[in-house]
């Protein structure tokens, strides 16, 4: 079994890009002036930041960021010195501890927040994170109050349409209290331009792996792809940065190169990966020359594989559509179900992995129920627990057992093509 | 005569199991893993080779399961024990339609159609419903494992137990001892809320006869016998219920050992 990552021109770049974004998070820290906005994945608004040059600061990327380098632990460990329980969000605890660790990370010193923007709403634990934020940094949170789509039809309502960008203005006024600006229409436009740009080249990189054998994982890899999607979207980095990927993928595609030698099983994959056990997680897979076309968690900050794309003369309509409809969090259950299916289906693939999170209650409820769903349809489900933040709920030879046992049972059933895989 | 071996290095024993070219089990082994289990794996092979008086060359392959698997070096192949007690199960009782299977930290439910894993679950991260459970309340009780099944079947008023984790139930024990209830009904209590959350987590698979029960909670007479009140059905349960990992691992060593010779 020999693995092929992205170590070309792609994976360089994102080093190189991402180095630049964390010099100017810490070039903030120390007094370049530049204004920074702590703000949450799910529907990111970045563009209407990019449109007052203030810096956007994810606590969610630095704290899996963290995990990734195996350096959440004692930042955990300090805010349940401080008083977090242990059944608290591991994300949250690993930003309060760095917070007041200093704010030093291995990768940059974060800046004091000139902006808290709860842009989502749908975790009750996560607004109270950006209220503690409020508190100990003395900044005021600003609230987004982003209803969740609870339609038949999957779509908001007009009247969410306008109650959200009724908001998007005062968050416009805000902005200008900060940088002491107006608004500039043509940079904002510009700034949406190229999130759609950037947009409808991350749609088609998720589209290539609809072929066999898919050019690169959809999970290993486009999570990782996830930090220039919101750490640099909006910006002509960002989609440098996704031209690249693109032509890099494509190529792959177009040479019928995978990141496996080969690609025996193809699956698509619930929840959050277990940031801290990446590396040992992913080799689960590969040993099975298991490959993921598909993953839902890739597109909790913005869906764009099914149609969406901002546009740039309807540029804070389609913010507030990205916050509304266009992300995985905001997504009610049955939509969820349905961009599975979608992914089984029009992804081809044989089968699902769940991968519940402790941390995350919001995001896991309801998994038990969908396993079942999808085992009742006959797709091969296999349920995994862990955390993606907090390295002590891992137990490698209880997740290795898990998945070696569910391969061993699909490796002589028919596939949904019926032909043994 | 050709043989082939299953080794299932358990977290509490490993299990070995020797079959004859007719899949005849013609010897088995007991042994406690301990810490080492690479020597684990080892010693039960020596154990078990000696036990049937067999010769290790005669041993066409050698497959390993349980947690250790990776650990028995010396084996041809590793699979599952998830895999291997659908296996075993489905060879001793060709039956099976679902596997209940309750080790010393497992307890987990495997769905069955002609001996493949069709769907499975566990336990996660709990005790609760596992042999340590049972010898955590039979410690308690100052009795041994062997002997409280076969007691809990005289239970006239089993005790409803607050909880069913193995760390608690000691002072949930306590407590009804001092209020003077008797072992019995104690270990009626015990045996029901354990034979209750099982069902409930094999649940998740599907319910459907026939089961076969696995693992060494399988020798526990009451557990049986709770379990069959609970279903409305009659386990099949075999004196080697205890070595079913390491009888699927056999068998499928011995299809590999044949499969292997077909291709040569």
């Amino acid at each position: 079994m020999t693995e092929t990552h992205y170590q070309g021109k792609l994976h360089h770049l994102q080093k190189e890009l991402m180095s630049e974004y964390y010099a100017a998070l810490t070039a903030s820290a120390n007094g370049s002036g530049v204004p920074a906005a702590y703000l949450l994945i799910g529907g990111n608004p970045v563009e209407l930041l990019r449109a007052f040059d203030i810096l956007p600061v994810f606590p969610e990327v630095n704290a899996l960021q963290l995990a990734v380098r195996k350096q959440s632990l004692p930042f955990i460990q300090s805010a349940e010195f401080m008083g977090y329980s242990s059944d608290n969000c591991a994300y949250v605890k690993a930003d309060i501890g760095m917070y007041f660790g200093g704010r030093q990370t291995p990768f940059a010193t974060i800046p004091e927040p000139s902006l808290l923007l709860c842009n989502y709403v749908g975790c009750n634990v996560y607004l109270d994170w950006f209220g503690h934020l409020a508190e100990f940094t003395g900044q005021s949170a600003f609230q987004l109050d982003i209803p969740f789509i609870r339609t038949a039809s999957g779509e908001p309502s007009k009247e969410d349409i306008a109650y959200v960008l009724r908001q998007l203005h005062h968050l416009i006024g805000r902005c200008e209290e900060i940088t002491g600006r107006k608004l500039d229409e043509d940079k904002l436009r510009e700034a949406v331009r190229l999130s759609s740009l950037t947009g409808d080249l991350w749609a088609k990189i998720k589209h290539l792996t609809k072929r066999t054998p898919a050019p690169y994982d959809a999970y290993f890899d486009s999570v990782t792809m996830m930090a220039p999607l919101y750490c640099l979207r909006g910006t002509p980095q960002g989609l440098e940065f996704f031209e690249t990927a693109y032509a890099e993928l494509l190529a792959k595609a177009e040479a019928g190169v995978g990141p496996l030698e080969k690609e025996r099983f193809r699956y698509v994959i619930e929840g959050p990966p277990p940031w801290p056990h990446l590396r040992a997680f992913r080799d689960m897979f590969s040993r099975w020359d298991a490959v993921a076309v598909a993953s839902t968690y890739s597109t909790v900050g913005g869906l764009w594989e099914f149609g969406f794309t901002h546009d740039p003369d309807h540029p804070l309509e389609s913010i507030a559509r990205h916050l509304l409809e266009w992300n995985l969090t905001n997504r009610n259950f049955l939509q969820r179900y349905e961009q599975i299916e979608r992914y089984l289906e029009e992804w081809n693939a044989n089968a699902l992995i769940i991968h519940s999170v402790k941390s995350c209650r919001l995001f896991s409820a309801g998994q038990g129920d969908m396993r079942e769903y999808f085992t009742k349809r006959g797709v091969p489900t296999l349920l995994v627990e862990s955390d993606l933040e907090d390295p002590r709920y891992f137990s490698e030879a209880q997740m290795r057992n898990r998945i070696d046992a569910f391969f061993e049972s699909i490796a002589h059933r028919p596939t949904r093509e019926g032909v043994t895989a | 005569m050709k043989y082939a071996a299953g080794i299932d290095v358990g977290s509490t024993q490993t299990k070995c199991i020797i079959i004859d070219e007719n899949k005849q089990i013609v010897a088995r082994a007991l042994t406690d893993t301990g810490a080492n289990i690479t020597r684990a794996g080892e010693r039960g092979y020596e154990a078990v080779l000696a036990a049937g008086g067999i010769a290790r060359e005669d041993v066409l392959c050698v497959v390993g399961t349980g947690y250790g698997r990776f650990k028995v070096s010396f084996g041809d192949l590793q699979i599952t024990e998830i895999t291997c007690h659908a296996k075993g199960a489905s060879m001793l009782f060709p039956d099976t339609a679902t596997v209940i299977d309750m080790g010393g930290q497992d307890a987990k439910g495997i769905s069955v159609q002609n001996g493949e894993v069709v769907d499975f679950v566990m336990n996660d991260k709990c005790a609760a419903g596992t042999g340590r459970f049972l010898s955590t309340a039979a410690e308690t009780l100052g009795l041994s494992l062997d002997e409280i099944g076969a007691i809990s079947l005289q239970a006239r008023n089993p005790v409803r137990l607050s909880t069913v984790c193995t760390v608690f139930v000691e002072s949930d024990i306590m407590s009804y001892v001092a209020q003077g209830k008797k072992t019995e009904d104690i270990l009626g209590g015990i045996h029901s809320a354990i034979a209750a959350r099982t069902i409930a987590l094999v649940r998740r698979v599907g319910l459907k006869p026939a089961y076969t029960f696995t693992g060494g909670v399988s020798l526990n007479v009451g557990m049986v016998k709770m379990l069959e009140e609970k279903l409305g059905a009659t386990l099949n349960v075999s004196p080697d219920s205890h070595y079913m990992g390491a009888i699927g691992a056999a068998v499928f060593a011995l299809e590999h050992a044949l499969s292997a010779a077909a291709v040569s």
